[in-house]
């Protein structure tokens, strides 16, 4: 009788010779640990976010082609547009469960980002990132920040009147790099923005094809560098050593989880999608450049870059009539830059600060690191701080705290709170630490005390543990 | 169908209580289970059966099956203009759900969780030396190694410029020429979104006109302008400027210094006690000008005043621009604070 799992296995492993390394990774472990998961959330949101896109891309027109809507929306009928944006208004109204999908491909890029900025925040305050993960960290934050872009590209292209303010934005951020900023854009996009014609089908292009290639390509990097060195573990018991891995087998144990939280991230981005309302272009309207509203918000993974846009006091660096250093360069252009160099450096930061340069696979608790943790704190509430006044608008409506009086806040706290939070993170992780070893040695004084008692009482010491 | 749908669903319910009961006689003390799979041969430990928790899979996913049938048929069922979103949305998340339920009793109740050691990779210092050995042989009968690798590098590089040069087509080349087109030239008049002339006469205080060069592209960076009417006394504008803003209208370009947004708010009436003037607006990182001094900026992140363009007034009340741009349009770039030389744009 031939067996149904055996079959297949055999031709494959005759025609490829793969059978020991099927059986190895079918045994790979992983650890038992929720935060190990956050990454997958990330690929899972990936994988969708192409499924979805590959439907979008049947109904989308890529471009700016001026054309009059008559459609089911009627507040915009008779509206001349771009051939762009009526075709969204169409994957929205007129093709059944356009809008489902396109919601959802929108929901599935903000929680694609969340998950990556989240993984990384355990990445970071695990010490996952230390020899000799330093190449996986690396792709890793290649990834994070080809996926902002791919995202600002997604909502540019839709054509509403955001979307066209956002690329506005993009566009003076591009001219304001030094020297050759203007020509640099010019070259980009063809002329003045919004540029050529076709400019639209490049950024389409650039969208659909050539980002989501190289972040496939990076992502698949970044498991093979997973799985070549295998994952960090927590030291949960003397059993997880930096040499041995304790963990579930990928088959049977860790499928069906891993198969159900993709399921569950897919499902619940599909009922985000029917459920939750994002982006109503047809609200915002066709965008044309003399056109612009007031509390606009770009996507939530580039607020941190409005924030630091608006936050920069008002100077360009001049050198005679030359201007070496037009004002959006510091928060558009050289903030992020400065984040992303902080963030690859680290690695080899930390090695020189502390003289380690050990192989890790026991992953610390952030207390066992405090001057990192703190470092850490410190830097995120930094991002994070400025990231909050890119919403300062909002708050002056929503609370009546002055627009002024806020920027002033933030000018000096950008700095001064991050600086406090070191020294206070740090301080508790070092008490932290300390109560650890006062309740170790008390729990060793007190089991010595009973061996002790015990040997007195002429019985045998009791056991350990 | 709605009927079909419901005998399904009762047949099933049916089906699972009485299975339930039938379940909870023989799986009792099921628990885990986990035997060494060393023992007797097995790779993954043996465990004993799990009825109750196939029948749960087994509903899970006739749900799931139900969703997605759902979605079909409310897909098929509905008008675009009034098929409901979050029907979909609820049919195909119910179904993923489902799926993500059936999976997770799998993982629990049905396969064996367990805990395997493993070795972390090791290095290979031998085997990096042998590489390190072999490259090194393999070039013993080079004799100039840094100037055929330099050579090599210097093939590379002009074979990629060459292969990026293509892409030089997207625009002009280091021309910076189109960034000082303007539409504007003396005696255009200025018209509404909807192409009508303004007069001088159309224009009130108090509020916020934007126009176009007539008969230009609107799109054109440089076109738009905001035209607001200010007390004449209250004007101070730049030397030079003294008749620029006839019966105290004045015209800037529309387009922001700082980012390129549109300056889309204008305020007005103001706040007397603290924002005593009318003051033009950028809603995307609230750079201030004020309209009375030239656009100068008064607040937020923009370094350059507003270019402002010469207004007059025609013998029949017409507003006519009466030159050029005060300075370039749009954001800043290296250039764009030398004496602007204005190239007429083609319509």
């Amino acid at each position: 009788m031939s067996d149904p799992i055996l079959e297949p296995v055999r031709f494959i492993d005759e025609r490829t010779a793969s059978a020991p390394l099927l059986k190895k990774a079918l045994r790979y472990a992983f650890p038992d640990h929720w935060s190990f998961l956050l990454g997958e959330v990330a690929l899972y949101c990936f994988i969708l976010l192409i499924l979805t896109g590959i439907y979008l891309t049947f109904f989308f027109d890529p471009s700016t082609a001026h054309t009059v809507y008559h459609g089911p929306y009627t507040e915009l009928d008779g509206r001349t547009m771009s051939a762009a944006y009526k075709s969204v208004l169409d994957i929205s109204f007129t093709y059944k469960a356009g809008l489902l999908i396109r919601q959802t491909h929108h929901w599935a890029a903000d929680m694609f980002l969340a998950a990556i900025v989240i993984h990384l925040l355990r990445v970071f305050f695990t010490g996952a990132f230390r020899k000799p993960r330093e190449l996986t960290w690396i792709v890793g934050l290649t990834l994070l920040f080809v996926s902002l872009l791919e995202g600002y590209l997604g909502y540019s292209l839709v054509d509403d009147l955001l979307s066209g303010m956002g690329l506005a934005i993009g566009y003076g951020v591009g001219l304001s790099i030094p020297i050759i900023g203007g020509p640099l854009m010019l070259l980009l996009f063809g002329a003045p923005f919004p540029g050529t014609p076709s400019f639209w089908p490049r950024m389409y292009i650039a969208h659909v094809l050539l980002i989501p290639l190289l972040l496939a390509t990076l992502i698949g990097i970044h498991l093979a560098l997973v799985a070549a060195r295998h994952h960090t573990q927590f030291k949960e018991s003397p059993r997880h050593t930096e040499k041995r891995l304790i963990g579930v087998p990928m088959f049977p144990g860790q499928a069906p989880r891993s198969l159900a939280l993709m399921f569950g991230t897919w499902g619940v981005l599909f009922l985000m999608g029917g459920l939750f309302q994002i982006n109503p272009i047809w609200q915002w309207g066709p965008f044309e450049p003399y056109l612009a509203t007031n509390g606009a918000q770009p996507d939530w993974y580039l607020g941190w870059l409005i924030g630091a846009l608006r936050l920069m006091p008002s100077f360009d660096v001049t050198v005679s009539h030359f201007t070496l250093i037009p004002n959006p360069f510091w928060g558009g252009a050289l903030f992020p830059l400065v984040v992303i160099g902080i963030l690859m450096a680290y690695p080899w930061l930390e090695r020189k600060l502390t003289g380690d340069y050990r192989f890790h696979n026991l992953a610390d608790r952030p207390r066992d690191a405090p001057n990192r943790t703190a470092f850490g704190v410190a830097f995120v509430f930094w991002v994070f701080a400025i990231f909050g006044f890119g919403a300062a608008d909002r708050i002056l409506v929503l609370w009546n705290i002055g627009y002024n009086t806020q920027l002033y806040i933030f000018r000096v706290g950008i700095w001064a709170f991050p600086a406090i939070l070191f020294v206070l993170v740090r301080k508790l992780c070092r008490e932290l630490q300390a109560a650890e070893r006062i309740e170790r040695a008390q729990h060793e004084a007190e089991s010595e005390a009973e061996q002790e008692h015990a040997v007195l009482a002429g019985g045998a010491p009791p056991a350990p543990g | 169908m709605r009927r079909w749908i419901e005998a399904l669903f009762a047949l099933l319910l049916g089906r699972l209580f009485r299975r339930r009961t039938a379940g909870a006689q023989t799986a009792g003390g099921s628990g885990d289970g986990s035997g060494d799979g060393s023992g007797d041969g097995r790779i993954v430990p043996a465990g004993s059966p799990e009825r109750r928790a196939e029948n749960w899979v087994l509903a899970l996913l006739a749900l799931a099956v139900l969703f997605a049938a759902g979605f079909v048929v409310s897909y098929a069922e509905f008008s675009p203009e009034r098929l409901p979103n979050e029907l979909l949305g609820i049919c195909i998340g119910g179904a993923l759900l489902s799926i993500t339920a059936a999976l997770t009793v799998v993982a629990r109740r049905l396969v064996v969780t367990e805990e395997i050691e493993e070795e972390y990779p090791q290095e290979h210092p031998k085997q990096q030396s042998e590489v390190a050995q072999l490259v090194h042989e393999s070039g013993s009968r080079f004799t100039r190694k840094r100037l055929l690798l330099g050579a090599a590098g210097a093939t590379a590089g002009a074979l990629g410029v060459a292969a990026l040069t293509p892409a030089v087509s997207f625009g002009p080349l280091w021309d910076t020429g189109p960034l000082d087109e303007s539409p504007w030239r003396r005696g255009r008049r200025l018209v509404s979104v909807d192409d009508v002339p303004f007069k001088a006469s159309d224009i009130y205080e108090e509020t916020f006109y934007t126009a176009f060069p007539e008969g230009a592209d609107k799109e054109f960076i440089a076109s738009p302008l905001v035209v607001v009417r200010l007390d004449p006394s209250a004007i101070h504008l730049p030397a030079g400027r003294a008749d620029w803003a006839p019966d105290g209208i004045v015209a800037y370009s529309k387009i922001c210094t700082h980012a390129g947004c549109a300056i889309a708010l204008y305020r007005k009436p103001t706040f007397p006690v603290v924002e005593p003037k009318p003051m033009l607006v950028c809603p995307c990182h609230y750079s201030t000008f004020d309209p009375a001094t030239g656009a100068t900026v008064v607040y937020g992140p923009a370094g350059r005043p507003l270019p402002q363009l010469p207004l007059m007034i025609d013998d029949l009340g017409y507003l006519r621009a009466a030159g050029n741009y005060s300075a370039r349009v749009g954001p800043s770039w290296w250039n764009v604070r030398s004496d602007p030389t204005f190239v007429n744009k083609p319509t």
